[in-house]
């Protein structure tokens, strides 16, 4: 795995400004190609910092973060958009357009690369389809249940067919029947060779997935195994 | 990314910059159109800005066409030596009339001029008991209406030099007057069309700014998904170079409207003082300056905000 990662971390370190608390301290990790992985911890542990350097929309204070062998901290800022789109992301809010239908929302991703419109309306049905919404199309996003808006997330996410879904609580906002639907929806994604990392308190839901798990707290990521992972304080900790 | 797979069929080179300015353009147009009163209400406060210049020119245009009608009036007459025969006087008269940049030159002789005199003057007793003609022949010379203003009073300048040329008279010293007043409304129209230029870049950078304020959370999504300075840029620009034109196109329809208003008093202003019919059409090449200017600013305004508001807009 370690050869053929996707992602890599080495000797990662992140604090905000002048802050001495560190968010990430000294982090070594991998995520391979193909691979799905959560990532959990406390509030404010530092899932969605991570995920953000990951995104090039933070930089580490110290060490290296190579995505498809590709230095971050090489990347011009002209390079960053390019960089961006090769991979797909999801939000806990979904961060849905409000004045575009489902069709102009999932389309995005392609119009920026510059698709034809007939590639694009094949490829956004197809994506809709990918997440059970077809049919959805002419919809506006507010007249959508959250499950469905995380789903039309999903599908812009997965349009332009990256190789890597990078999702912060993608369930943070859906009902356990609509969380568990989105994560088979991953778990799909994944079978057919995308590589997925979320960051996620949904404990429940992960337990039953066969995943790698990352836990970060105080700055430190470690890694266990889903039979080992004792996930009651993070349970308790969501319905406080 | 260096390895970067390319996604489906994507087109490149020209065809992808038309495809991706045609959107643009029809993406903007689509979102002026679902807010017209603001468009509109944006557009006007543009076109009276532009319709004030273009109606200084214009006028300032008519202004000069009429004064060319005037250019008649400038004209020298050439009092000839007492030696000079009426032959060589008409010789002189026939010689100066084929020069380039003259419309007429009238020989009158002594006899005429005299005859002239005592019809008009009331003095034609008088001068009977002169024992002779006091009165010089003179060749009155009219330069062509075509012919700049500075070249028609040099020309007339150097024939008062001639050799058979006793003295002379030029008659442009209010025509010299009315050019420098025209020479200041010029300047005046310049500098006004100068300081309301700045107001249509400030209307133009203020609505742009408070699109891109409106539109933050689009941006910030956009610049997530991988979209470049660029592409989130394009729209922007568009929607100024719209506000431009659509000033230009109703500061237009507001002077033509202006000049069919006058048209009837400027009509009889002009024909009481015999230059031409008031105001002409507006010009195209008055509509044209309209458009460029209004298309001009409007990109400019837009080009300077964004580059000014986009990069303080970054996902966190």
């Amino acid at each position: 795995m370690s050869n053929d990662a996707l992602i890599r971390f080495t000797g990662v370190s992140h604090h905000y400004g002048d802050s001495s608390r560190e968010i990430l301290s000294n982090a070594d990790f991998a995520l391979a190609r193909g691979e799905m992985a959560f990532l959990t911890g406390p509030s404010g542990a530092g899932k969605s910092t991570m995920l953000k350097l990951i995104a090039r929309l933070a930089r580490p204070t110290l060490g290296e973060i190579i995505v498809d062998g590709q230095r971050l901290s090489a990347l011009r800022p002209r390079e960053v958009p390019a960089y961006r789109r090769q991979f797909g992301m999801i939000f806990q809010n979904f961060n849905l357009l409000a004045d575009r239908t489902v069709f102009d929302n999932v389309a995005i991703p392609l119009i920026i690369r510059g698709h034809s419109g007939d590639d694009i309306a094949r490829r956004v049905r197809a994506a809709l389809d990918a997440v059970g919404l077809r049919g959805k199309e002419r919809h506006w996003p507010q007249t959508l249940s959250g499950g469905e808006q995380q789903r039309v997330g999903i599908a812009r996410a997965v349009v332009a067919k990256p190789r890597l879904l990078i999702a912060d609580e993608p369930t943070g906002n859906l009902d356990p029947e609509m969380a568990q639907e989105v994560m088979q929806l991953f778990n799909r994604f994944n079978e057919v060779g995308v590589s997925v990392l979320v960051a996620t308190h949904a404990l429940g839901l992960i337990s039953r997935l066969p995943h790698r798990i990352l836990r970060l707290e105080n700055g430190l990521l470690t890694q266990i195994k889903a039979s080992e992972f004792d996930y009651t304080d993070d349970a308790e900790e969501q319905s406080a | 990314m260096s390895n970067a797979r390319r996604v489906g069929n994507t087109p490149s080179g020209f065809s992808r910059w038309l495809l991706e300015h045609t959107r643009a353009i029809s993406a903007t147009l689509d979102q002026l159109k679902r807010r017209p009163f603001g468009t509109l209400l944006t557009a006007f406060v543009i076109g009276v800005t532009l319709a004030l210049p273009a109606g200084l020119y214009s006028v300032l245009g008519s202004l000069d066409a009429a004064s060319s009608g005037l250019k008649g009036s400038l004209r020298a007459s050439l009092f000839l030596r007492d030696n000079l025969d009426d032959a060589a006087g008409q010789a002189l008269a026939a010689k100066l009339a084929k020069r380039p940049g003259v419309a007429e030159a009238r020989y009158i002789s002594r006899d005429q001029a005299l005859a002239e005199f005592k019809a008009h003057s009331g003095f034609g007793e008088a001068l009977d008991i002169l024992d002779s003609n006091p009165l010089p022949a003179v060749i009155v010379v009219t330069p062509d209406s075509k012919a700049p203003k500075a070249q028609a009073s040099a020309m007339l300048d150097e024939m008062t030099k001639l050799p058979e040329v006793e003295s002379a008279r030029l008659d442009r010293e209010w025509l010299e007057r009315l050019y420098a007043i025209l020479a200041i409304v010029e300047r005046l129209v310049l500098l006004i069309a100068g300081a309301l230029a700045i107001a249509v870049l400030a209307v133009v950078a203020n609505t742009i700014r408070l699109d891109i304020s409106a539109r933050r959370e689009e941006i910030v999504v956009l610049k997530v998904i991988g979209a470049s300075n660029g592409f989130i840029r394009r729209p922007f620009l568009y929607t100024g170079l719209w506000y431009g034109l659509t000033g230009a196109l109703l500061a237009c329809l507001m002077v033509i409207g202006a000049q069919v208003a006058l048209s009837e008093p400027a009509a009889n202003l002009a024909g009481l003082y015999g230059v031409g019919a008031g105001f002409g059409a507006l010009a195209a090449d008055t509509v044209f300056a309209v458009f460029a200017t209004g298309a001009a600013l409007g990109w400019l305004a837009a080009f300077w905000t964004v580059g000014r508001h986009l990069g303080g807009i970054e996902p966190d």
